[in-house]
């Protein structure tokens, strides 16, 4: 299978990117291209141009700034995997990229391509909603940025418009925290059946704070509010965590495909958030 | 569609060759410069019988461009012999321990484990299936092949296989 004809651009920065992009008439960029270039040899898209991101050396890499760890949107899975900086302030960022694909596909899937895609399958964006992300937008006129939590419009649509680029990912460091990112997925490679990302703080026995979002259960990535709500000023128990996946339940919308019917998406979709919610709870007491 | 000039390093030697933007990098390196040892399997990313190793990156190169290439160092089976034409240690080490049956993903084998090698010397057997997770093998039920890595990683250690007990 071999794409439709387009043009191709490598610019070297941002600032040609959006230029080419604004040019294009329904040109797409390029990031590691592992959805974009299989979605093309299907013809389910066909953009006139492709304005390839991977020579711009201004967004690859990871440095903390004060309290922020802020990403480069090419940077890849595998470089994520291979940060020290990653893995001593968003652990869980680890947790979630390794579960992604397999090796191959992670040395050349970027974070930014990931959360910027729009498809409800990726694993990042809930991820992102959790942890109250903040991308980084370069647009024909002005940068802007929207947060994680606004972003996700319906699958495949996104806050971006036309022209728009994500440039990079501004997270929040949290303090000691516990999370968990569990997935289920039908063999190495898939998306999730059903994932959930979970960080709590704990504070004299109760449960301080809490995020919880979900994966593939919706047409979005859900940020999961009741559900944390029903546990935080609660002591970590049975109870509380009962409540907490029901809520979670309550707003899945999981589609009906060959991962499941969505009863059974959503039946599995609560265990994974009542096993995240236990992992990061264990986490945050040890 | 006019085409482009793609020009990069193929197991150490200068390649170079003239195709659309389309072209996908493993039809560039079978067809446009005759080189057909890296197979095409899946074709959708899945089975990684066309992994080539791509500036110290182990890729599928059928979801790569060919003009994504340009300027690389791409190393595919080809590259995995030793200089004076003998097996290079993984190619022993799959001819020692019978990792192959009908040798479709061996190509794709090689060179993902030639990486996996370079970046873990002393694997368990479960970082090697772990980091051989994107090659699919129908044959073997894989016992095999995590064998021949294992062969192939003590022979660059300088030291003697000796098989686990099963």
């Amino acid at each position: 299978m071999i794409p439709g004809t387009f043009e191709y651009h490598r610019p070297k920065s941002v600032a040609e990117a959006a230029k080419l992009l604004r040019k294009s008439k329904d040109g797409r960029v390029l990031a590691g291209g592992h959805s974009l270039l299989p979605m093309m040899k299907l013809r389910m898209t066909e953009p006139s141009a492709l304005i390839d991101l991977g020579a711009i050396a201004a967004l690859r890499g990871i440095k903390k700034t004060g309290t922020k760890l802020v990403i480069g949107a090419m940077t890849t899975q595998h470089e994520l995997l291979a940060s020290a900086l990653v893995a001593k302030n968003l652990p869980i960022l680890h947790e979630t990229a390794i579960l992604i694909a397999d090796p191959q596909v992670r040395y050349v899937g970027t974070i930014g391509g990931n959360v910027a895609n729009g498809d409800p399958g990726n694993d990042m964006p809930a991820v992102m909603m959790a942890l109250d992300a903040t991308y980084k937008i370069a647009g024909p006129t002005k940068a802007r940025v929207v947060k994680a939590r606004a972003f996700y419009k319906g699958s495949y649509e996104t806050a971006l418009k036309a022209g728009e680029i994500v440039t990079a990912i501004e997270i929040p460091v949290p303090g000691k925290h516990g999370f968990a990112y569990e997935k289920l997925k039908r063999k190495v490679g898939d998306y999730a059946t059903a994932a959930a990302a979970v960080l709590i703080t704990l504070k004299a026995g109760k449960i301080a704070a809490c995020a919880i979002a979900l994966t593939n259960l919706a047409p979005t990535p859900l940020l999961a509010e009741a559900a944390a709500a029903a546990l935080v000023g609660r002591a970590p128990d049975d109870a509380a965590i009962s409540a907490a996946v029901a809520a979670a339940r309550k707003i899945m919308d999981p589609a009906n495909d060959t991962r499941g019917t969505p009863a059974y998406r959503k039946s599995v979709g609560g265990i994974y958030v009542e096993r995240a919610i236990k992992r990061a709870i264990a986490r945050a007491a040890g | 569609m006019s085409k482009t000039h793609v020009k990069f390093k193929l197991n150490g030697a200068a390649a170079e060759g003239m195709c659309e933007p389309r072209t996908l990098l493993v039809h560039f390196i079978r067809e446009n410069l005759s080189i057909t040892g890296t197979h095409i399997g899946c074709e959708t990313t899945h089975c990684g019988a066309c992994t080539v190793d791509l500036n110290g990156k182990s890729v599928k190169s059928c979801t790569l461009l060919a003009v994504q290439a340009q300027g690389a160092d791409v190393v595919t089976i080809e590259g995995m012999a030793n200089a004076d034409g003998t097996l290079g240690a993984l190619q022993e080490g799959f001819r020692q321990m019978h990792g192959l049956q009908c040798g479709y993903c061996t190509p794709g084998m090689i060179v993902r484990a030639h990486r996996l090698l370079k970046e873990n010397p002393k694997p368990t057997d479960e970082e090697i299936r772990f980091g051989i997770a994107g090659n699919l093998c129908r044959c073997t039920g894989y016992q095999n092949i995590v064998k021949a890595i294992q062969h192939a990683a003590a022979k660059l250690r300088g030291e003697e296989y000796l098989e686990a007990a099963e």
